[in-house]
């Protein structure tokens, strides 16, 4: 604001309200009044409602006792637990439902992705028709296609499908054996550590070795052997600490063996099948983004076909397809929340679902739900920034 | 002597490497393992696909009026036809379907224009598609005005409904979306800050439980005895869901448009408001069509969750027909009819935003 050179006048001022600092604080304090105005609106109107309705706020529900059953539970309860261990029982089960969903939709999603690029035509064109076909589809449909159209009208557990005296498929679920650990069998546990231990150590010293004098090592190899080796070893000292338990048929149900209950099953093989599909989009894009060259360059170098893949291409492929990959298991962890649908207790279906309507505290209940999947969610997105900001491609 | 001059023609490629033989070997038995793939594709398909095909098209039953029609094994298309305009119009009373005809008939011949190259005035229609149409629409949807009897929302239904919510659901949430990412990139701070925490909540909770908040905490949240739709409930829910992706959408676009055509745009001194609506969102929206054509597509998709708070779209209009006792058994056809016609309106969306991509890509190559 310095005056004018020639006439020593003072530059001429802008009226105050076209002054853009001015503009932007005003602006933002309206702002803020206004949000705190709405919240405040929405605040006393639902104190009062909740008054006139005679519900009590708070999150003292939590330690009054839930009274109903979960039908699968990984934790013990039983009707005379409290509403905050429903919530918890819940939670884990939303956890297992995604977490077994991203296992089975990254490898459905990785074989499908390279089949359509395959170079077999009938391979590629099958996969081209899953992705488009299973894409395309809501998947509330496809979980209750699963449910009520295919695994509902399974023959009784009399009738079992049944594949070797072990695993049986039923209308009640898919009974499988499960391994019983006996004494000593800690020592195997205990074996699997220590190898993870050593081939971390192996692995550094290799990597070390390489870079000083350029000899490679088998790391792979090597590790393999040690992480099935040793625990082998130590199991077959201690006398084969492990046993099958089968499930037996008894009267009209099954007894014994793990059980993989068809809500479950339905949600799991939906869930998988759908977001298989878009991670297959995102390792075929991932792939397609590596220009040819690379592997031009890789092979004019001398690399045989092996190592290109291995050291050229899937680490260039991979800072497309993780961002992409981070935000379908996103997806694949809110979209278990289908699973009311079906009655497979996960958060959504015994919280907001069942707890909800015992106890009416609605606005405490869907926060706390909301809260778990806002969590979820931020940490993974943080985790995405950190990546991002990690495997950037440094330009010069 | 005799001197060859010329030098002989080609010869022909070997007959096995051109033609259909030649497109086999090439595409299918190129080594071992792919001839073994491709027997291995072969015996799926013939083991998956033959009988699907079979008891859909061959062995089904297509015409008739009750169960017993449907006695040669296959599918029981009978059970979709006698239901078909249950499924279309949900309980919507038979004598005013021509009202939900004549919305959608509408509809198509004003977005038809749309997708001609060279059709004048494209920014008036797109402005009366987007504000003059959907009055028109409420009111021959709802009626109880111009002499049309009025039709309460808890008979809308079927694919009319699942229309309508994705329609309102993607209409109401682009200028949310558009306000919301203008924010996200604002130079005021608390604007920002309000924007984000906006956008970020509602990305980071699933659709079912912003559906049970709508429907279980809305009323508490508005004065005691206000009265609420549940439908329209059920639509605040999912444009709030939406406005937050169509933000993130958008965003994508702004970040897109390179920085000289925001400093051309000061240089001239244009205000913020027609820096934004004169230079920077017409280039920036051109841009993400395709983006907003796939958050619709996942939307329409995401409809069908209204099923679970007991609204009847077409796929809960579907499930509720399988509880008939004469038509007990059928839940494969329903099913299957469903998701084709899910599959349909998805797939030709997504090929057009393909298509829109390749085309608007080209416009933008260097």
């Amino acid at each position: 604001m310095a005056a004018d050179p020639v006439t020593g006048a003072a530059p001429a001022k802008a009226a105050l309200w076209r002054r853009p600092v001015f503009r932007s604080t005003v602006f933002q304090v309206l702002l803020i009044l206004g949000v705190v105005a709405v919240a405040n609106y929405l605040f006393t109107n639902t104190l009062q409602n909740l008054e006139q309705r005679g519900i009590s706020t708070g999150f003292g529900f939590l330690s009054n006792e839930a009274g109903f059953g979960i039908v699968q539970s990984l934790i013990d309860y039983d009707e005379t637990y409290t509403f905050g261990r429903t919530f918890l029982v819940g939670l884990l089960n939303t956890l297992l439902v995604s977490g077994l969903g991203i296992i089975l939709a990254t490898m459905i999603g990785f074989v499908m992705g390279v089949a359509r690029l395959s170079k077999n035509w009938l391979i590629a064109r099958i996969a081209t028709v899953y992705i488009e076909t299973f894409r395309n589809i809501p998947l509330l449909l496809q979980i209750l296609f699963w449910y009520f159209a295919v695994l509902q009208p399974l023959p009784r557990p009399k009738q079992s499908l049944e594949l070797g005296e072990m695993f049986f498929l039923n209308n009640r679920g898919f009974y499988h054996p499960v391994p019983v650990f006996e004494q000593g069998f800690n020592l195997v546990f205990a074996a699997i550590v220590v190898a993870v231990i050593s081939i971390v150590f192996l692995a550094r010293w290799a990597h070390r070795r390489q870079e000083e004098t350029g000899q490679p090592f088998h790391t792979v190899y090597v590790s393999l052997a040690i992480l099935f080796g040793l625990p082998l070893l130590v199991f077959l000292v201690m006398g084969s600490p492990m046993s099958w338990d089968y499930p037996a048929l008894k009267g009209f149900n099954f007894t014994g063996g793990g059980v993989v209950i068809p809500e479950l099953m339905s949600l799991l093989l939906a869930l998988s099948i759908y977001t298989g599909s878009f991670i297959a989009e995102a390792v075929r894009s991932g792939i397609l983004a590596v220009s040819h060259g690379q592997t031009e360059a890789a092979h004019a170098l001398g690399l045989r076909a092996g190592p290109t893949l291995r050291l050229v291409i899937i680490p260039q492929a991979m800072r497309v397809i993780i961002p992409q990959l981070t935000s379908q298991y996103l997806n694949l962890t809110k979209n278990s929340s289908l699973a009311t649908a079906v009655g497979y207790p996960d958060l959504v279906a015994v919280f907001a679902g069942t707890t909800l309507n015992q106890t009416g505290q609605a606005v405490e209940v869907i926060a706390m739900t909301m809260g778990v999947y806002l969590t979820i969610s931020l940490s993974i997105s943080t985790f995405m920034n950190w990546y991002n900001k990690k495997k950037q491609l440094v330009e010069r | 002597m005799d001197v060859h001059k010329q030098p002989h023609p080609d010869l022909p490629p070997p007959a096995t490497s051109v033609g259909v033989v030649g497109w086999l070997r090439k595409n299918l038995f190129s080594s071992p393992l792919n001839t073994v793939l491709t027997f291995v594709a072969l015996y799926l398909i013939y083991i998956t696909l033959v009988p699907a095909f079979q008891w859909a098209f061959i062995n089904a039953d297509w015409v008739g009026d009750s169960r017993e029609a449907c006695d040669s094994g296959g599918a029981c298309w009978v059970f979709v036809a006698v239901r078909f305009d249950q499924f279309m119009y949900g309980f919507y009373p038979e004598a005013e379907y021509w009202r939900i005809n004549l919305a959608f008939g509408l509809l198509i011949a004003l977005m038809v224009p749309l997708f001609m190259e060279k059709f004048p005035r494209k920014g008036m229609l797109i402005a009366f598609n987007l504000i003059v149409y959907p009055v028109i629409a409420y009111y021959l949807f709802s009626g109880g005005a111009f002499g049309l009897a009025h039709v309460e929302t808890s008979r809308w239904g079927g694919l009319t409904l699942t229309l309508i919510l994705a329609g309102v659901g993607i209409v109401a949430a682009l200028p949310i979306g558009i306000v919301l990412a203008l924010g996200r990139r604002s130079s005021m701070p608390i604007v920002r800050a309000v924007s984000v925490v906006f956008i970020e909540f509602w990305r980071g909770v699933p659709l079912i439980t912003v559906l049970f908040m709508s429907s279980v905490m809305l009323p508490l949240f508005l004065p005691e005895g206000t009265h609420f739709d549940k439908l329209l409930r059920a639509m605040i829910g999912i444009v709030m869901f939406q406005s937050a992706y169509m933000a993130e959408v958008v965003r994508g676009g702004l970040q897109a448009i390179p920085k000289g055509q925001y400093e051309a745009a000061q240089a001239l001194g244009l205000s913020y408001w027609k820096t934004m609506g004169l230079i920077i969102l017409p280039q920036a929206l051109k841009l993400v069509i395709p983006g907003i054509v796939n958050t619709f597509i996942a939307l329409f998709k995401d409809t069908t969750l209204v099923l679970i708070i007991g609204l009847f779209d077409l796929l809960a209009t579907i499930q509720s027909a399988f509880s008939d006792p004469n038509w007990l058994g059928f839940s494969i056809e329903g099913y299957v009819f469903a998701a084709a016609v899910f599959w349909v309106f998805c797939f030709s969306m997504s090929r057009y935003s393909q298509a829109l991509e390749r085309k608007l890509h080209t416009g933008h190559a260097r």
